[in-house]
Protein backbone atom coordinates (compact mmCIF):
# COMPACT_ATOMS: atom_id res chain seq x y z
CA UNK A 1 0.00 0.00 0.00
CA UNK A 2 1.58 3.10 -0.87
CA UNK A 3 1.25 5.84 1.49
CA UNK A 4 -0.68 7.94 -0.47
CA UNK A 5 -3.57 5.62 -0.99
CA UNK A 6 -7.14 7.45 0.49
CA UNK A 7 -9.91 5.85 1.51
CA UNK A 8 -11.74 8.25 -0.93
CA UNK A 9 -13.40 7.22 -3.90
CA UNK A 10 -10.67 7.21 -6.48
CA UNK A 11 -12.50 9.48 -9.15
CA UNK A 12 -13.13 12.18 -6.77
CA UNK A 13 -9.22 12.15 -6.25
CA UNK A 14 -8.02 11.56 -9.58
CA UNK A 15 -10.60 13.48 -12.13
CA UNK A 16 -12.00 16.81 -12.89
CA UNK A 17 -15.74 17.31 -12.43
CA UNK A 18 -17.93 17.54 -15.68
CA UNK A 19 -18.58 20.63 -16.51
CA UNK A 20 -21.72 22.26 -19.04
CA UNK A 21 -21.82 25.23 -19.22
CA UNK A 22 -20.47 26.45 -16.36
CA UNK A 23 -22.43 24.39 -14.18
CA UNK A 24 -20.74 21.73 -12.42
CA UNK A 25 -21.46 18.14 -12.01
CA UNK A 26 -21.02 15.42 -9.90
CA UNK A 27 -21.51 12.37 -11.79
CA UNK A 28 -20.44 11.49 -15.51
CA UNK A 29 -23.49 9.88 -15.70
CA UNK A 30 -26.85 11.67 -16.46
CA UNK A 31 -30.21 9.11 -16.64
CA UNK A 32 -33.67 9.46 -17.73
CA UNK A 33 -36.55 8.94 -15.56
CA UNK A 34 -38.89 7.12 -18.41
CA UNK A 35 -40.44 3.21 -18.30
CA UNK A 36 -39.44 2.22 -14.89
CA UNK A 37 -41.81 -0.21 -13.51
CA UNK A 38 -42.43 2.26 -10.46
CA UNK A 39 -41.37 5.25 -9.30
CA UNK A 40 -40.11 3.89 -6.11
CA UNK A 41 -37.92 1.98 -8.04
CA UNK A 42 -37.17 4.84 -10.09
CA UNK A 43 -36.04 6.55 -7.89
CA UNK A 44 -34.16 3.73 -5.69
CA UNK A 45 -32.12 3.56 -8.98
CA UNK A 46 -31.32 7.18 -10.30
CA UNK A 47 -30.01 7.37 -6.51
CA UNK A 48 -28.14 4.17 -7.22
CA UNK A 49 -26.90 5.22 -9.97
CA UNK A 50 -24.99 8.73 -8.63
CA UNK A 51 -26.32 11.01 -11.16
CA UNK A 52 -26.84 14.51 -10.44
CA UNK A 53 -28.66 15.51 -13.70
CA UNK A 54 -31.81 14.02 -14.54
CA UNK A 55 -33.81 14.22 -17.94
CA UNK A 56 -37.61 14.50 -18.22
CA UNK A 57 -40.27 15.05 -20.79
CA UNK A 58 -42.96 17.25 -21.10
CA UNK A 59 -46.65 15.66 -21.82
CA UNK A 60 -50.21 16.75 -22.04
CA UNK A 61 -51.64 16.21 -18.17
CA UNK A 62 -54.20 13.42 -18.42
CA UNK A 63 -57.48 15.37 -17.68
CA UNK A 64 -59.03 12.55 -16.25
CA UNK A 65 -56.84 11.12 -14.00
CA UNK A 66 -55.83 14.46 -12.25
CA UNK A 67 -54.80 12.94 -9.28
CA UNK A 68 -52.18 11.19 -11.04
CA UNK A 69 -48.57 12.90 -9.33
CA UNK A 70 -46.02 14.46 -12.22
CA UNK A 71 -42.89 13.15 -11.90
CA UNK A 72 -41.89 16.38 -9.74
CA UNK A 73 -43.87 14.54 -6.57
CA UNK A 74 -41.28 12.07 -6.71
CA UNK A 75 -37.98 13.93 -7.81
CA UNK A 76 -36.29 16.76 -5.34
CA UNK A 77 -35.50 19.22 -7.49
CA UNK A 78 -33.30 20.41 -4.78
CA UNK A 79 -31.42 17.18 -5.77
CA UNK A 80 -31.68 16.71 -8.78
CA UNK A 81 -30.98 18.82 -12.02
CA UNK A 82 -33.73 18.66 -14.04
CA UNK A 83 -32.87 18.62 -17.90
CA UNK A 84 -36.11 18.54 -19.95
CA UNK A 85 -36.36 17.09 -23.54
CA UNK A 86 -37.69 17.12 -26.51
CA UNK A 87 -38.49 13.72 -27.09
CA UNK A 88 -41.38 12.70 -29.79
CA UNK A 89 -40.42 15.49 -31.84
CA UNK A 90 -40.41 15.07 -35.79
CA UNK A 91 -39.98 18.88 -36.55
CA UNK A 92 -37.75 21.94 -35.31
CA UNK A 93 -40.71 23.53 -35.03
CA UNK A 94 -42.13 20.97 -32.77
CA UNK A 95 -39.17 20.83 -30.92
CA UNK A 96 -38.76 24.55 -30.00
CA UNK A 97 -41.94 24.13 -28.63
CA UNK A 98 -41.31 21.76 -26.23
CA UNK A 99 -38.61 23.47 -25.20
CA UNK A 100 -40.28 26.61 -24.08
CA UNK A 101 -43.01 24.62 -22.53
CA UNK A 102 -39.91 22.57 -20.55
CA UNK A 103 -38.21 25.86 -19.81
CA UNK A 104 -41.92 27.08 -18.37
CA UNK A 105 -42.20 24.12 -16.63
CA UNK A 106 -38.88 23.70 -14.58
CA UNK A 107 -36.54 26.08 -12.84
CA UNK A 108 -34.33 26.51 -15.57
CA UNK A 109 -33.38 27.41 -19.46
CA UNK A 110 -31.70 23.72 -20.15
CA UNK A 111 -32.74 21.33 -23.20
CA UNK A 112 -32.28 18.50 -23.97
CA UNK A 113 -32.65 18.94 -27.73
CA UNK A 114 -33.85 16.10 -30.00
CA UNK A 115 -35.19 15.89 -33.44
CA UNK A 116 -36.79 12.22 -34.36
CA UNK A 117 -35.82 11.87 -38.09
CA UNK A 118 -37.71 8.13 -38.37
CA UNK A 119 -39.89 6.58 -36.82
CA UNK A 120 -38.33 2.61 -37.59
CA UNK A 121 -34.27 3.81 -35.96
CA UNK A 122 -35.78 6.91 -33.92
CA UNK A 123 -32.61 8.11 -35.52
CA UNK A 124 -32.37 12.33 -35.51
CA UNK A 125 -32.85 14.49 -38.36
CA UNK A 126 -29.66 16.00 -38.28
CA UNK A 127 -30.77 18.96 -40.20
CA UNK A 128 -33.39 20.16 -38.43
CA UNK A 129 -31.48 19.44 -35.19
CA UNK A 130 -29.05 22.21 -36.17
CA UNK A 131 -32.19 24.44 -37.04
CA UNK A 132 -33.68 23.93 -33.83
CA UNK A 133 -30.38 24.34 -32.19
CA UNK A 134 -30.13 27.93 -33.51
CA UNK A 135 -33.16 29.10 -32.40
CA UNK A 136 -33.11 28.37 -28.64
CA UNK A 137 -29.46 29.31 -28.96
CA UNK A 138 -30.45 32.67 -29.51
CA UNK A 139 -33.49 32.35 -26.98
CA UNK A 140 -30.53 32.13 -24.46
CA UNK A 141 -31.62 28.07 -24.06
CA UNK A 142 -28.38 26.07 -22.97
CA UNK A 143 -28.86 23.04 -25.46
CA UNK A 144 -27.78 19.72 -25.25
CA UNK A 145 -27.77 18.13 -28.57
CA UNK A 146 -28.87 14.53 -29.39
CA UNK A 147 -27.46 13.64 -32.78
CA UNK A 148 -25.81 11.37 -34.94
CA UNK A 149 -22.17 9.98 -34.80
CA UNK A 150 -21.53 12.15 -37.66
CA UNK A 151 -18.36 14.33 -36.62
CA UNK A 152 -19.60 17.22 -39.39
CA UNK A 153 -23.13 17.39 -37.52
CA UNK A 154 -21.40 17.65 -34.37
CA UNK A 155 -18.89 20.22 -35.48
CA UNK A 156 -22.44 22.00 -36.94
CA UNK A 157 -24.03 22.00 -33.45
CA UNK A 158 -20.98 23.28 -31.40
CA UNK A 159 -20.81 26.06 -33.95
CA UNK A 160 -24.57 26.67 -32.93
CA UNK A 161 -23.82 27.40 -29.59
CA UNK A 162 -24.94 24.55 -28.22
CA UNK A 163 -23.47 23.73 -24.52
CA UNK A 164 -22.93 20.34 -25.33
CA UNK A 165 -23.22 17.87 -27.76
CA UNK A 166 -24.63 14.02 -27.52
CA UNK A 167 -23.85 11.35 -29.90
CA UNK A 168 -25.65 8.20 -30.04
CA UNK A 169 -23.89 4.86 -29.23
CA UNK A 170 -26.48 3.06 -30.83
CA UNK A 171 -30.33 4.21 -31.41
CA UNK A 172 -32.55 4.89 -28.42
CA UNK A 173 -33.48 1.55 -26.96
CA UNK A 174 -31.71 -0.73 -28.65
CA UNK A 175 -29.09 -1.97 -26.01
CA UNK A 176 -26.93 -2.53 -28.76
CA UNK A 177 -23.68 -0.15 -27.22
CA UNK A 178 -21.41 1.72 -28.76
CA UNK A 179 -21.07 0.40 -32.80
CA UNK A 180 -19.03 3.54 -33.84
CA UNK A 181 -16.03 4.14 -31.31
CA UNK A 182 -14.07 5.42 -34.61
CA UNK A 183 -16.72 8.32 -35.06
CA UNK A 184 -17.10 8.85 -31.25
CA UNK A 185 -13.26 9.68 -30.77
CA UNK A 186 -13.23 11.88 -33.47
CA UNK A 187 -16.16 13.73 -32.47
CA UNK A 188 -14.59 14.01 -28.88
CA UNK A 189 -11.03 15.30 -30.71
CA UNK A 190 -12.69 17.52 -33.03
CA UNK A 191 -15.07 19.32 -30.29
CA UNK A 192 -14.36 21.65 -27.99
CA UNK A 193 -17.57 21.66 -25.83
CA UNK A 194 -18.30 18.86 -23.47
CA UNK A 195 -19.39 15.41 -25.87
CA UNK A 196 -21.91 13.32 -23.88
CA UNK A 197 -23.29 9.63 -25.50
CA UNK A 198 -26.61 9.40 -25.42
CA UNK A 199 -28.62 6.36 -26.12
CA UNK A 200 -28.00 2.46 -26.85
CA UNK A 201 -25.84 1.43 -23.98
CA UNK A 202 -27.03 -1.58 -22.76
CA UNK A 203 -24.79 -2.82 -20.03
CA UNK A 204 -22.04 -1.73 -17.74
CA UNK A 205 -19.39 -2.83 -20.26
CA UNK A 206 -20.86 -0.44 -22.67
CA UNK A 207 -20.41 2.27 -20.42
CA UNK A 208 -17.07 1.18 -19.71
CA UNK A 209 -15.81 0.79 -23.21
CA UNK A 210 -17.84 4.16 -24.15
CA UNK A 211 -15.88 5.86 -21.24
CA UNK A 212 -13.16 4.41 -22.59
CA UNK A 213 -12.87 6.33 -25.47
CA UNK A 214 -12.51 10.15 -23.76
CA UNK A 215 -16.26 11.45 -23.57
CA UNK A 216 -17.25 13.32 -21.23
CA UNK A 217 -19.98 11.28 -19.35
CA UNK A 218 -22.93 9.25 -20.84
CA UNK A 219 -26.89 9.54 -20.62
CA UNK A 220 -28.95 6.76 -20.57
CA UNK A 221 -32.60 5.60 -19.47
CA UNK A 222 -33.63 2.16 -20.70
CA UNK A 223 -31.05 0.42 -19.74
CA UNK A 224 -31.96 1.13 -16.36
CA UNK A 225 -35.55 0.91 -16.33
CA UNK A 226 -35.65 -2.14 -18.76
CA UNK A 227 -33.24 -4.38 -16.59
CA UNK A 228 -34.22 -6.90 -14.36
CA UNK A 229 -32.93 -5.06 -11.47
CA UNK A 230 -32.99 -1.30 -12.40
CA UNK A 231 -31.29 -0.61 -8.49
CA UNK A 232 -28.50 -3.18 -9.37
CA UNK A 233 -27.59 -2.44 -12.72
CA UNK A 234 -27.72 1.54 -11.78
CA UNK A 235 -24.97 0.72 -9.44
CA UNK A 236 -22.75 -1.37 -12.27
CA UNK A 237 -23.49 1.45 -14.46
CA UNK A 238 -21.88 4.21 -12.27
CA UNK A 239 -18.61 2.07 -11.47
CA UNK A 240 -18.62 0.96 -14.93
CA UNK A 241 -18.64 5.19 -16.35
CA UNK A 242 -16.06 5.33 -13.47
CA UNK A 243 -13.63 2.55 -14.47
CA UNK A 244 -14.60 3.61 -18.00
CA UNK A 245 -13.15 7.03 -16.99
CA UNK A 246 -10.51 6.17 -15.20
CA UNK A 247 -9.12 3.59 -17.67
CA UNK A 248 -8.88 6.32 -20.57
CA UNK A 249 -7.33 8.76 -17.99
CA UNK A 250 -4.76 6.07 -17.14
CA UNK A 251 -4.26 5.58 -20.59
CA UNK A 252 -4.11 1.58 -21.86
CA UNK A 253 -1.00 0.07 -22.55
CA UNK A 254 -0.74 -0.60 -26.57
CA UNK A 255 -1.92 -3.20 -28.34
CA UNK A 256 0.72 -5.96 -29.52
CA UNK A 257 0.16 -8.85 -31.94
CA UNK A 258 2.74 -11.04 -30.18
CA UNK A 259 3.32 -11.92 -26.38
CA UNK A 260 5.35 -10.60 -24.20
CA UNK A 261 6.37 -12.15 -20.79
CA UNK A 262 5.65 -10.29 -17.94
CA UNK A 263 8.30 -12.14 -15.61
CA UNK A 264 11.67 -11.36 -16.05
CA UNK A 265 13.57 -13.84 -19.28
CA UNK A 266 16.78 -13.46 -16.76
CA UNK A 267 17.07 -15.60 -13.93
CA UNK A 268 15.79 -18.54 -15.33
CA UNK A 269 17.28 -21.99 -13.96
CA UNK A 270 19.68 -23.77 -16.25
CA UNK B 1 -71.82 28.22 -22.41
CA UNK B 2 -68.84 28.14 -25.43
CA UNK B 3 -67.16 25.38 -26.99
CA UNK B 4 -63.06 25.31 -26.29
CA UNK B 5 -60.80 22.55 -26.99
CA UNK B 6 -58.72 21.94 -24.25
CA UNK B 7 -55.38 19.24 -24.35
CA UNK B 8 -57.06 17.95 -27.45
CA UNK B 9 -60.78 17.81 -26.63
CA UNK B 10 -63.78 19.82 -26.61
CA UNK B 11 -65.13 20.60 -23.66
CA UNK B 12 -68.01 23.26 -23.03
CA UNK B 13 -67.25 26.20 -20.50
CA UNK B 14 -69.28 28.50 -18.51
CA UNK B 15 -68.33 31.56 -20.58
CA UNK B 16 -66.10 34.20 -19.09
CA UNK B 17 -64.24 31.36 -16.99
CA UNK B 18 -60.45 32.46 -16.52
CA UNK B 19 -57.68 30.26 -17.21
CA UNK B 20 -57.12 29.47 -13.52
CA UNK B 21 -60.90 28.98 -13.23
CA UNK B 22 -60.52 26.60 -15.90
CA UNK B 23 -57.06 24.58 -13.77
CA UNK B 24 -59.39 25.30 -10.29
CA UNK B 25 -62.25 23.15 -11.80
CA UNK B 26 -59.98 20.08 -13.29
CA UNK B 27 -58.45 20.04 -10.01
CA UNK B 28 -55.16 21.10 -11.43
CA UNK B 29 -52.46 22.88 -9.05
CA UNK B 30 -51.15 26.13 -11.31
CA UNK B 31 -48.18 25.26 -10.26
CA UNK B 32 -47.11 22.11 -11.47
CA UNK B 33 -49.17 22.75 -14.93
CA UNK B 34 -47.83 24.68 -17.78
CA UNK B 35 -50.61 26.54 -19.86
CA UNK B 36 -50.37 27.40 -23.32
CA UNK B 37 -53.15 29.03 -24.70
CA UNK B 38 -53.70 30.01 -28.19
CA UNK B 39 -50.13 29.05 -28.84
CA UNK B 40 -48.60 31.73 -26.33
CA UNK B 41 -47.23 30.14 -23.11
CA UNK B 42 -49.00 32.18 -19.69
CA UNK B 43 -46.69 33.04 -16.62
CA UNK B 44 -48.26 32.49 -13.44
CA UNK B 45 -49.02 35.74 -13.01
CA UNK B 46 -51.48 35.66 -15.85
CA UNK B 47 -53.48 32.67 -15.22
CA UNK B 48 -56.04 35.14 -13.16
CA UNK B 49 -56.33 37.37 -15.62
CA UNK B 50 -56.80 35.32 -18.94
CA UNK B 51 -60.81 34.95 -19.74
CA UNK B 52 -60.93 31.79 -22.25
CA UNK B 53 -63.03 32.49 -25.26
CA UNK B 54 -65.09 30.08 -27.30
CA UNK B 55 -63.06 28.36 -29.98
CA UNK B 56 -59.60 28.81 -27.65
CA UNK B 57 -56.89 26.33 -27.98
CA UNK B 58 -55.92 25.43 -24.06
CA UNK B 59 -52.90 22.71 -23.56
CA UNK B 60 -52.14 21.58 -20.20
CA UNK B 61 -48.74 19.69 -19.54
CA UNK B 62 -46.23 18.72 -17.05
CA UNK B 63 -43.25 16.89 -16.69
CA UNK B 64 -43.51 12.67 -17.00
CA UNK B 65 -40.94 10.31 -16.84
CA UNK B 66 -38.53 10.76 -20.12
CA UNK B 67 -35.49 10.01 -21.76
Amino acid sequence: MSSQTTSEPAQSAQDIPLVIAGREFRSRLIVGTGKYRTNDEMIRAIDASGADMVTVAVRRVDLDRTKEEGILYHLDPERYFLLPNTAGCYTADEAIRYARLGRAAGMNEWVKLEVIGDQRTLLPDVVATVEAAKVLVAEGFKVLAYTSEDVITALRLEDAGCAAVMPLASPIGSGLGLVNPYFIREIKTRLECPVIVDAGVGTASDACLTMEQGVDGILMNTALAEARDPVRMATAMRLGVQAGRLAYLAGRMPRREVAVPSSPVAGMLD
Amino acid sequence: MITVTVNGEERQLEAGVTVAGLLGALGLHPRLVVVEHNREILDAGDLEDTEIQAGDNVELVHFVGGG
